[in-house]
């Protein structure tokens, strides 16, 4: 589809505002719906738009498998990590009070954004990582 | 119906309802996960696998009685018990008392977050949260593992000397 202006165009104004909303739905979880899954689907749907529209070579190198591999795996390391960084702060594992002693409820805050971030990264990572083996195994 | 672009239209137009009906019981977590997901994501993949494929199911050989009576009695099965369902928005209901309200009213003191889903789902109940993380990165890395071991071995034909 790499051919058709009008794709071209409007596929491009719309792919910052898909970037961003996503963001917003990722750190704007604790306010508002959403969060990290969604967030994580919405990111990786703007590179597949932008995959239908200019083609997979582009992405890939935009977003290198290998690089999007390493994400899927820190994603998960982010989620266990602050589970552990919990443990090292002298509380339970996944226990965010102890994050910040002072302020348990500042703790839980930045416990739920880490982790959620962590989701984020993982299930974008994984559905750009599936569209593109999927649509990648079509030219072999 | 054979045409497999309708059936895939069909799926994603259903998750779509899906989505507004999620919205309609005031559950907006969720039908944004079944919006994006649902109607988004798997559209897209169940396209793609279209065009590694066909656009057209094959015509069966057998006769569909048999599984035409499992699905009609199944869906009766299913219908019969929506009978015995609590009416929509009744504070008696399961739903309305489990989890605890508690939750709701404690969301508050303890973490700080006017969204009560985001703290049940990321903290109250973590653990939770992170297997399915986890459920996601197998299933990605599964994906990746059979997609692409497959792909590297066809145009080089060197893939069976290394797995023999």
């Amino acid at each position: 589809m790499t051919d058709h202006t009008i794709l071209r165009v409007v596929s491009k104004l719309l792919l910052p505002y898909v970037l961003l909303f996503a963001l917003y739905v990722q750190f704007h979880g604790d306010y508002g719906p959403g969060g990290g899954f969604q967030a994580g689907v919405i990111f990786a749907a703007g590179f597949v738009l932008y995959g239908l529209i200019f083609g997979l070579t582009a992405v890939r190198r935009v977003a290198p498998a290998r690089m999007i591999e390493l994400v899927i795996a820190t994603g998960v390391l982010v989620y266990a990590g602050t589970g552990v960084a919990a443990m090292l702060m002298g509380g339970n594992f996944l226990d965010y009070d102890a994050l910040n002693p002072a302020h348990p409820s500042t703790g839980q805050h930045y416990g739920i954004l880490v982790v959620e971030l962590g989701v984020g990264m993982t299930v974008a990572a994984v559905m750009i990582a599936i569209y593109s083996t999927f649509a990648g195994r079509g030219r072999a | 119906m054979r045409g497999l672009f309708a059936a895939v239209m069909l799926m994603g137009i259903f998750s779509f309802l899906g989505a507004s009906w999620m919205l309609l019981l005031d559950a907006p977590d969720v039908a944004f996960t079944e919006a994006s997901v649902g109607a988004g994501i798997s559209t897209i993949l169940a396209l793609a696998t279209l065009a590694l494929t066909t656009r057209k199911a094959k015509v069966p050989v057998r006769r569909p009685a048999l599984p035409l009576l499992i699905v009609a009695v199944t869906g009766a099965a299913l219908v019969y018990g929506t009978l015995d369902m609590p009416h929509f928005g009744d504070p008696e209901a399961p739903a309305s008392n489990y989890p605890h309200p508690s939750y709701v009213e404690r969301t508050e003191h303890d973490i700080h977050v006017p969204n009560v889903v985001t703290a049940v789902l990321a903290s109250y109940r973590g653990y939770d949260t992170l297997g399915e993380t986890v459920v996601i990165f197998t299933a990605g890395v599964a994906v990746l593992v059979l997609l692409r071991g497959s792909r590297k071995r066809r145009p080089t034909g060197r893939g069976e000397e290394d797995a023999g």
